[in-house]
């Protein structure tokens, strides 16, 4: 059993929800995350996602493009970032789940773009799960295959506009967890989150054992709470990215806020 | 991945549709201006010599004044078909900006335009042009602010809205079924001028040449030639103020394969694989990506690839608007500039069509800027 399918299980015996709080590494520097990750662990995080910026973030709303542009500014290279998690993953025993796009995994180490050097690299670097949300799920076949062999959850997302027969291939095929993408869009701060949100969940809930979790748009502990009446687990990246913005200067206290944040939010998750 | 199924069933079935295809021609004859004519370039081929013949295909002589509106009118009937309201488009130059709002407002839908901040600066009239058509031109600030980051941000807007919106890409780029979709509708350019050629010449050209940004006047120009294999096919690319990283958008020329906008195909990028930003005097051609079609002619052999500079394309809208009283715009200026250098080692009685696929209007500031006033003609 791996570190995800672990961490799941323990917490559906507490009858928890997963905290996954999103950071950009490198975001407004590499100093700054490596000590942001465990202060997020500490605060109660359940899972650490982490993204590696890529220059087009489409997936992603303003914070994050913004996030993304600031580290790739402060030489946020794929092969620093993943030296980074080798270095943080031996420090946490939290899972830590990478996001990013298919370019920057394709072009590691070479030509060959099947991303197999970057697989590899990222499991030593002691990655648990890989998001690519540009790699749906019929042009990644091949790159599942060797995720599964080298050890790494491909985790793949699904969206209230995912067709039934299009769901039951992504239950199926999924690896980790599932990240169910709450509101058609990108990522980003929602005051209010979308009324048949939970009934979305359920209905993936059904189709699949794998944990379904929620991200995009929950930027409250209220919102946290509700999403956790269906949802495995929540992800909450913009709203945290947003705390830390005012303080670019100031690593410690942007590390302080954040973790402020994450407690908060566990407090309402329970 | 919902939406882009949607699109293309419907484009398939519009596409066996009779009445869609006569509708499209219909709107293409009567409020376009087709068939565009295809214009003897004489003292243009004399100029160059070797008794060269240079055959132009006058897309800018189309409404709008570029050959978007091909693109733009089919798309926006088939959004029509899908009974969405709303139209979203990218822009560089402008162009396909001008050519989605006037469709908008030929069939009263509404209308969001994302061009880049610095575009806006570069092509302030054709801002102006959009926003008389109805259009809201929403300014994108993200990275480098030109037309790949409005293309990123009309990507957003269309996952955001998509029950509602169609989104009307201007190039052959994007993930299926755009490239293809593209290239269907911009294929009456190669359509007509081969039967033109056909007609007035008596035979098919020896070299059929465009300007490649994303690339959709070109594969609309080349695709209806692509089994002629006599026919030479060149694309020709911005080579801006050179080959370093950044100082050009020649993507093919320049680039490596990788995945941008839901396409696999050359991309400016760097060893990490992050795009680079890009520099043409052309807005229009600038843009870091390619369409796929493109990568696929230059893998197989079928057409090749160059660039040429910003100053040769700019010193060839000169020479075309002195020797034949036509002003292209840049962008296939650089068609232009390419024959003007290489037909000097072309087999003697070359038979020459460049697709002129818009007209200058928009780019006289910038030409202003660049070639100042009251000198002669630069020759090329």
């Amino acid at each position: 059993m791996d570190a995800l399918q672990l961490t799941f299980k323990r917490l559906r015996r507490a009858r928890r929800t997963a905290l996954i709080p999103f950071v950009m590494a490198g975001d407004p520097d590499l100093r700054t995350t490596e000590a942001l990750v465990p202060a997020l662990a500490d605060a109660g995080a359940d899972l650490i996602e982490i993204g590696l910026p890529f220059s087009d973030p489409l997936a992603d709303g303003p914070v994050i493009q913004r996030a993304s542009s600031r580290a790739l500014k402060a030489g946020a290279t794929p092969a620093r970032v993943l030296e980074l998690l080798g270095r943080v993953s031996r420090r946490v025993t939290t899972p830590l789940v990478l996001l990013t796009y298919w370019n920057p995994i394709a072009q590691y180490g070479g030509t060959s773009g099947s991303g197999a050097p970057f697989l590899r690299a990222a499991k030593a670097a002691g990655v648990a799960g890989l998001i690519v949300p540009d790699l749906p799920l019929e042009e990644g076949e091949r790159f599942r295959r060797l995720a599964t062999q080298v050890g790494i959850a491909d985790i793949l997302l699904a969206s209230p506009t995912t067709s039934p027969v299009r769901l039951a291939r992504i239950a199926h095929a999924a690896r980790g967890f599932i990240y169910y993408v709450s509101v058609t869009g990108t990522t980003g701060v929602r005051r209010q989150l979308p009324a048949d949100l939970l009934t979305g969940v359920r209905r993936l809930k059904r189709l699949t054992k794998t944990p379904v979790c929620v991200g995009f748009g929950i930027s409250t502990p209220a919102q946290a709470r509700q999403v956790a009446q269906a949802a495995d687990g929540v992800i909450v990246g913009s709203a945290l990215i947003h705390t830390m913005e005012p303080w670019q200067r100031q690593p410690v206290r942007a590390i302080k806020a954040a973790a402020q944040f994450v407690r908060q939010l566990r407090w309402a998750l329970g | 991945m919902a939406a882009l199924d949607e699109l293309e069933r419907a484009f398939r079935g519009a596409r066996r549709d009779p009445a869609f295809r006569k509708e499209l021609q219909g709107y293409l004859r009567d409020y376009a201006g087709r068939p565009t004519p295809l214009t003897f370039a004489r003292r243009l081929s004399q100029t160059i010599g070797r008794g060269v013949r240079i055959y132009l295909k006058r897309e800018d002589l189309l409404h709008t004044g570029a050959h978007k509106i091909n693109n733009a009118l089919g798309q926006a009937l088939l959004a029509v078909r899908m009974k969405k309201r709303r139209l979203i488009a990218e822009t560089g130059a402008g162009q396909h900006g001008v050519a989605t709002a006037t469709v908008a407002a030929l069939f009263g839908l509404e209308c969001d335009v994302f061009m880049g901040e610095e575009d806006m600066e570069r092509q302030a009239l054709n801002v102006f042009r959009m926003r008389l058509l109805g259009a809201t031109v929403r300014p994108v600030t993200a990275g480098t602010k030109t037309l790949k980051d409005a293309c990123s941000e009309a990507i957003r807007d269309w996952v955001t809205n998509v029950r509602t919106t169609h989104y009307c890409i201007g190039s052959v780029v994007g993930p299926h079924p755009y490239p293809w979709m593209v290239r269907v509708f911009q294929s009456v350019i190669g359509q007509e001028a081969r039967r033109q050629m056909l007609a007035t010449v008596g035979r098919l050209p020896d070299y059929a040449v465009a300007c490649v940004g994303g690339g959709s006047n070109a594969i609309g120009l080349f695709a209806p030639f692509a089994r002629d294999q006599r026919v030479k096919l060149i694309g020709v690319e911005a080579g801006g103020r050179g080959s370093a990283p950044g100082a050009n958008a020649a993507t093919i020329v320049h680039g490596s394969p990788g995945v941008l906008h839901g396409m696999f195909s050359y991309l400016l990028q760097d060893r990490a694989g992050q795009i680079l930003p890009t520099h043409s005097v052309a807005a229009g051609l600038d843009y870091p990506g390619v369409g796929p079609e493109h990568a696929y002619y230059r893998r197989l052999g079928r057409a090749t690839y160059v660039a040429v500079s910003d100053r040769e394309a700019l010193q060839a809208c000169e020479l075309l608007a002195k020797t034949e009283g036509i002003l292209p715009a840049i962008e296939p200026a650089h068609a232009l500039a390419y024959v003007a250098k290489a037909a000097r080692t072309w087999p003697r009685g070359s038979i020459i069509l460049i697709g002129l696929s818009g007209r200058g209007d928009k780019d006289v500031g910038t030409m202003a800027k660049h070639l100042g006033h009251g000198r002669t003609p630069a020759h090329v």
